[in-house]
């Protein structure tokens, strides 16, 4: 009963068991936890503009790409920044374990500095040491950016911070000639007071804007200013705006606020994903038990079904990848009965087919092909509800439910793959060609 | 040949106590706490905490930092179980990162120190929790629709598909009601909350329940073709010890997982797990023992009727 096709398929999944198993030993395909599985922070953050006020995708963007900076340069291997909707970013940082930190270095909107470097104007993109976190290094050196200490003194200079970018109440292009780009901005009145104090002090001398520690311009002081003040370069337009811009909110387009976070601490997550890999193993080891005992020869079939199945969720989740959370092991899990379900129905068929006096290798082609339409209606339900679910899932707050249906619906697809071309490849060759010789001597290793 | 069908009337009583003991816990949640389940911050918005203390904690102690930290009311539970000890859950209004840090600071200093490591916060603000309700609210309607559509679609070549159809949806009515049963009874005992993932829990057994339902439908529907001549009620239950085999592995298949998960799983996944088991299994109860039955009486009844 053995056919070409049978061949064919053989090859393929022994082709596909190899790649799998590839996959699964590369390194260069770890496996990605959710937040529940090795704890860290996930903030969903929203521009803090009116609801009226238009948002340009351009603009979103921007701030996921200042924002996924700043969390680069804060170390975390995983870190993940996306464009949610209109106006929402959400903010993942597995495995961080200060918080604080990393709250303030998305949220703040990005330190803004007026620092007194007396006679020298400092390039742009140089990193510099300010008085307001006592000269210590900034994530702008410790990244490698070029800093004034290889050029000049040793210790790198401190310089002093005069106002920051609180004290900034707006700021905005200006062009005075065709061409020329300037930046106003008006300066609240307590920053107006140092400001006037300062410029007084140090006509001729250099005031330069720093964001982040990073040398933004470095502008001589022409005059005394104290509530208004301009700041003149050789800007593009675009240039101009930036700074503009940054002036404004720091360095972000937009400010944004955060509207949902979840915080988890790193050993909640180990134990529950040792504790996770402990219940999935001995559940699917009992099933695996099950298969075997009840249907005996076809069962032990399955079993051999099940485990190529698991391999090839195992590849896929790492492959794509998908972010393993509890739900997301709990929807693999799920799967995993549905691919036995599969199965129980193929063999229920087989032995209903057997006791109605059928021979084996015809009731193996009717058990296959009648149970095939059951596996298929049942499958396309359980998709719809992973649809539905995904859907759902797409809110910050239900983001759980999504891993839920990834796995799930991943799950289903390979089931109707193993559990109905593999295994009935596998009961082909192994019950198809000792058909005979198991009706006439084992009846009972098929269940009879 | 067994003869099950003929008791209906026990499946119904059972089935009757037991959701009644649901809507009794719904009410008397309801009567409490102003709702009928322990809601989560998914739905609810707001802030939960979850601290482990080294040294055993006082209640009135945490719950004076967070009044003081301007929360009005917080909700403040001690949590149980395996690596729980000296576990709190606090639930307050929503609280910004930087209140969280603040109020973390304060139980520190006046409580006493807590594992860091194992601190869980989940926040989240109105607009979100409103957005989630909507969503959720969507999602259980287009899933209601196309349950309406693949009942109509499934039974279209059968005698009277309505009474088919009613009686599949009734057993999942059942179903759905002995699991919200459950989630009141629960909320209340153990403080499990519904959230996001019970509403997941919620579709998927809906869609499993029917798809039970609808396996052994089938099979009435094909034996009653090959038999037209033999009386309703046995033909029924021929159908359902046919399948009763296969309703019964595979619900021990997947009873296997979840103890698993439910014995030796991760804390947090629990009451999910949960849900969807007590959901599974009155799936397959309520097939047989809800859906066949009450086809079978109305049928009785139309029949009568007719004849």
């Amino acid at each position: 009963m053995v056919k070409n096709n049978d061949y064919f398929w053989l090859f393929m999944i022994i082709t596909l068991a190899v790649l799998a198993v590839r996959i699964i030993v590369n390194e260069n395909y770890p496996l990605r936890l959710g937040l529940d599985l090795q704890g860290g922070l996930q903030v969903l953050l929203e521009a803090d503009v009116p609801p009226e006020e238009p948002i340009t995708a351009e603009q979103m963007q921007t701030v996921r790409r200042i924002i996924d900076d700043r969390v680069n340069g804060f170390g975390v291997a995983e870190s993940n920044v996306q464009v949610e909707g209109d106006r929402r970013l959400v903010v993942e940082l597995p495995g961080i374990d200060d918080e604080r930190q990393a709250l303030e270095l998305i949220q703040g909107t990005a330190l803004l500095e007026f620092v007194d470097t007396g006679n020298f104007s400092l390039p742009p993109e140089e990193c510099v040491r300010t008085s307001l976190n006592e000269g210590k290094p900034s994530p702008c050196e410790l990244e490698g950016g070029r800093t004034i200490t290889d050029t000049l003194t040793f210790p790198a200079p401190q310089y002093n911070t005069v106002i920051t970018g609180d004290g900034i109440a707006n700021a905005v292009v200006e062009i005075p000639n065709p061409g020329r780009y300037i930046v106003a901005f008006d300066l609240n009145p307590a920053a107006a007071q140092l400001f006037e104090a300062h410029t007084r002090a140090n006509v001729g001398r250099f005031l330069t804007i720093v964001l982040d520690k990073r040398v933004i311009s470095s502008p001589e002081i022409q005059a005394v200013i104290s509530n208004q003040g301009s700041i003149s370069g050789n800007f593009t337009l675009e240039e101009a705006q930036t700074l503009a811009l940054q002036l404004r909110y720091g360095s972000l387009p937009i400010p944004l606020k955060i509207v949902a976070n979840r915080q988890v601490g790193a050993t909640l997550g180990t134990i529950s994903a040792a504790s996770s890999i402990r219940a999935g193993t001995i559940g699917l080891v009992v099933v695996l038990l099950f298969m075997a005992i009840y249907y005996r020869l076809p069962g032990f079939l399955a079993d051999i079904a099940l485990l190529f199945y698991v391999l090839l969720n195992f590849a896929i989740f790492k492959y794509m990848p998908v972010t393993l959370t509890l739900p997301a092991i709990a929807g693999f899990l799920l799967s995993t009965g549905m691919a036995v379900d599969a199965n129980i129905l193929v063999f229920e068929r087989i032995k209903e087919e057997l006791r109605r006096g059928f021979t084996l290798p015809e009731a193996i082609v009717a058990g296959f092909d009648r149970a095939w339409s059951s596996i298929r209606d049942s499958n396309v339900a359980t998709l719809i509800i992973c649809l539905i679910l995904f859907g759902f899932g797409r809110n910050f707050g239900a983001s759980m439910v999504q891993g839920f249906a990834i796995t799930l619906a991943i799950g289903v697809f390979i089931s109707m793959f193993t559990a109905v071309i593999v295994t009935r490849t596998l009961v082909r060759f192994i019950m198809g060609s000792g058909a005979p010789w198991l009706e006439k001597h084992r009846r009972g290793l098929i269940g009879l | 040949m067994f003869q099950y069908i003929q008791r209906r009337s026990l499946y119904f009583a059972f089935s009757a106590i037991l959701i009644g003991l649901g809507i009794a816990a719904m009410v008397a949640s309801l009567i409490t706490s102003g709702a009928p389940f322990r809601l989560g911050v998914d739905f609810l918005s707001g802030t939960r905490f979850e601290y482990q203390f080294v040294e055993p904690a006082n209640e009135l102690a945490i719950r004076q930092v967070f009044v003081q930290a301007g929360f009005e009311n917080p909700t403040v539970t001690s949590l149980q179980g395996e690596g729980l000890e000296n576990a709190w859950q606090i639930r307050t209004s929503f609280a910004l990162p930087e209140q969280v840090q603040q109020v973390q600071a304060a139980l520190i200093a006046t409580v006493g120190p807590v594992k860091a490591d194992a601190t869980r916060v989940d926040s989240v603000s109105p607009s979100v929790g409103a957005e989630v309700t909507r969503s959720a609210v969507i999602a259980v309607l287009v899933s209601a629709g196309i349950i309406l559509f693949y009942i109509m679609f499934s039974f279209r070549q059968v005698p009277n598909p309505f009474r088919y159809g009613v009686c599949a949806v009734a057993a999942m009515a059942h179903d759905l009601l002995v699991i919200l049963g459950f989630a009141a009874i629960t909320g209340m005992l153990l403080g499990w909350e519904v959230d996001a993932l019970f509403l997941t829990a919620i579709l998927t057994v809906a869609g499993f329940s029917l798809q039970d339902t609808i396996v052994v439908f089938d099979r009435i529907r094909e034996n009653i073709a090959r038999r037209p001549t033999e009386n309703y009620e046995l033909t029924v239950n021929r159908s359902v010890l046919e399948t009763i085999h296969r309703s019964l592995a595979t619900q021990l298949c997947a009873m296997f997982i979840m103890v698993a998960i439910l014995l030796f799983g991760g804390a947090s996944i629990k009451p999910f797990i949960a849900v969807l088991f007590v959901g599974l299994l009155s799936g397959t109860y309520s097939s047989i023992f809800t859906a066949v039955p009450l086809l079978v009486e109305w049928e009785k009844r139309a029949m009568a009727q007719a004849g």
